[in-house]
């Protein structure tokens, strides 16, 4: 185990290093002088070239990309060229705030969401399973911004119960900042949660169904006993992988509901440094979201091999 | 088998890809007459009209600029649907072509396109659209290629997976004792028989394929103004929420039709030609 879990690092490591060489080639070799996008089209060339000189631009490729990665390496993110302040702090400041309104989204994704399909499965073809096999069915095709956009009418144009947008510092007090972040984690969640608990649902059908199981009740095992240990534990599996993909759909919510909500977090940065053409900003938040995305694919393949007993990665290796 | 299974398809095949193909053919006739035909200009300018609330003469009534909404949403219909079939297009002409040949040569050929999926798999979906829109202005053209890069590597991983099992078979043997050559082996052998879960794969991942690409618009990063694309509608009408609902609603409603139409096909589609999941 110790030793797929290095095999697994090292891995990660690869990529990000293949990540920032392709971040760096899709933004410096797509055509479009970089100054130009910076300074727009009315530029004087005087100042193009002044500017080119100062980012470095006249360097070969492969001396940029080198100034860049050995910066990332001593914890230079460089500088954002719109907000003229280093893009390291910016990035950590936002991502503390993004980490927030995603960890819960993605709480509530996996406890609801498992929760839910094992309930589903277990009342198959109920009331209850057939109400949540309707409104999964819609929820996973509403486009998240359009519930934002819902809620804002609802919860902030009419009733008046909660701030449309904006973020408020939890030295504002606690139900300020709790009721800033109400709406964007809801609305980031809902149709993930449809997602996952739909999947759960199938998985638990298709555990039940096993021999084990057979054996398990024929054992004479409680109910309870026969669905939270031999049923769940093998169902989680696909749910685990399931996670992982919908984390990286939960990053696109991310971007998108930060937007709408005006919430001051990477995403929110990202789509920032795209319409101002900040490139070194955009570089190295796209470089951090992808580290993030690939820790939690590692997380998740490890909690695969957690869970399933006859995954012995270290042997077959 | 209860009566919402059956009806929602994810086990009686049918109904569900009559009802969701039903319903996304209509979507796309009134898609394209609204290429050629809206009862008013989408884009003409009516100052005195603006803001009104949904009446017969504009069902879902005016815009900012006094735009009759509903000619809007009819127009803009073919971008949504042409972005998200456009973008699984994309990725079925490079997915699948790239992954027959990773099953078929197991040299550093194979290997390259594997590792180049991985790659691309491993960046969050969203960013590799925001990555190539970032840096050249944004078109309709450009948000389709974003979107189907997403999905290349799943369908190289796929159609891979797919070829790998056909190889095996018989009448492939048949094919290679016979003398024939690469191309002809995977496209007169291999494709023929490894098109279904791959249709069923594009199927679902349409809806999927639809929500980014109405998601980058929203963002800026697809159509741009003064067209009607959905997302950029509903991302317009924001400023308005207060005064004038019906301008977000409207498209925002057709998009979950939309979506969920496909969605219904999709599932459809899966339970005829995927018996596994019977």
């Amino acid at each position: 185990m110790r030793a797929y879990v290095l095999r697994r690092l090292l891995g990660v490591v690869l990529v990000l290093l293949a990540t920032s060489l392709l971040i760096f080639a899709i933004v410096h070799v797509l055509p479009g002088n970089v100054a130009y996008a910076i300074l727009g089209e009315y530029a004087t060339p005087a100042a193009v070239a002044t500017l080119q000189q100062r980012l470095g631009l006249n360097d070969p490729l492969w001396l940029q990309y080198w100034h860049w990665l050995a910066g990332v390496l001593h914890g230079d993110m460089g500088q954002s060229l719109v907000m003229d302040r280093p893009a390291g702090p910016l990035i950590l400041d936002a991502l503390g705030r993004s980490a927030i309104l995603a960890g819960s989204a993605f709480a509530i994704v996996a406890a609801g969401g498992i929760a839910l399909g094992v309930h589903a499965a277990t009342h198959q073809g109920r009331a209850s399973d057939l109400v949540m096999t309707l409104a999964q069915f819609v929820f996973i095709a509403v486009p998240d911004f359009f519930w934002a956009i819902l809620g804002v009418v609802v919860f902030a144009s009419w009733l008046h119960l909660l701030p449309a947008t904006g973020y408020a510092p939890p030295a504002d007090g606690l139900l300020a900042w709790a009721s800033h972040l109400l709406l964007p984690v809801v609305v980031l969640s809902i149709g993930l949660l449809a997602h996952v608990s739909r999947l759960t649902r199938a998985a638990m059908l298709e555990a039940l169904r096993s021999r084990y199981v057979l054996m398990a009740r024929a054992k004479g095992l409680s109910e309870r006993r026969v669905l939270w240990r031999h049923a769940a534990p093998n169902a989680m599996l696909p749910t685990i992988t399931i996670l992982a993909i919908d984390f990286g759909l939960l990053i696109g919510g991310v971007v998108v509901v930060e937007t709408v909500f005006a919430y001051p977090g990477l995403g929110r940065l990202l789509v920032f440094a795209i319409e101002h053409h900040d490139l070194p900003l955009l570089q190295a938040g796209m470089l951090v979201l992808t580290a993030i995305y690939a820790l939690a694919n590692l997380a998740a393949d490890l909690g695969y091999a957690a869970l399933n007993p006859r995954i012995r990665y270290g042997a077959a290796a | 088998m209860s009566l919402s299974v059956r009806l929602l398809g994810s086990r009686g095949g049918s109904p569900a890809l009559l009802f969701g193909g039903g319903a996304l053919a209509a979507i796309a006739i009134v898609a394209i007459i609204g290429i050629w035909y809206t009862p008013y200009n989408p884009t003409a300018f009516a100052v005195r009209l603006r803001f009104e609330a949904p009446s017969l003469a504009h069902p879902f009534g005016t815009d900012e600029f006094g735009r009759d909404v509903f000619s809007r949403v009819l127009a803009g219909a073919h971008l949504s649907l042409a972005i998200g079939f456009g973008a699984m297009l994309v990725s079925l002409a490079l997915g699948v072509p790239l992954g027959l040949l990773a099953a078929f040569d197991r040299g550093w050929l194979g290997a390259a396109i594997m590792r180049a999926a991985d790659l691309m798999i491993s960046l969050p979906p969203i960013l590799l659209g925001l990555l190539i829109l970032a840096v050249t202005p944004p078109s309709t053209g450009k948000t389709i290629i974003a979107v189907g890069l997403v999905y290349v590597p799943i369908l190289v991983r796929l159609s891979r997976a797919v070829a790998l099992g056909l190889l095996e078979e018989d009448f492939v043997q048949a094919a290679r004792a016979r003398g024939e050559g690469a191309a002809s082996i995977l496209g007169r052998e291999i494709l023929p028989n490894a098109w279904p879960p791959i249709i069923v794969e594009c199927g679902l991942r349409v809806t999927f394929a639809i929500l980014l690409g109405a998601s980058l618009s929203f963002l800026g990063l697809g159509p741009q103004p003064p067209s009607s694309e959905w997302g950029l509608m509903i991302a317009e009408s924001r400023e308005f929420l207060d005064q004038a609902p019906w301008v977000g609603l409207a498209p925002g409603l057709c998009l979950c039709a939309l979506l969920v139409a496909v969605n219904v096909a999709g599932e459809g589609l899966r339970a005829r030609l995927d018996p596994s999941h019977a």
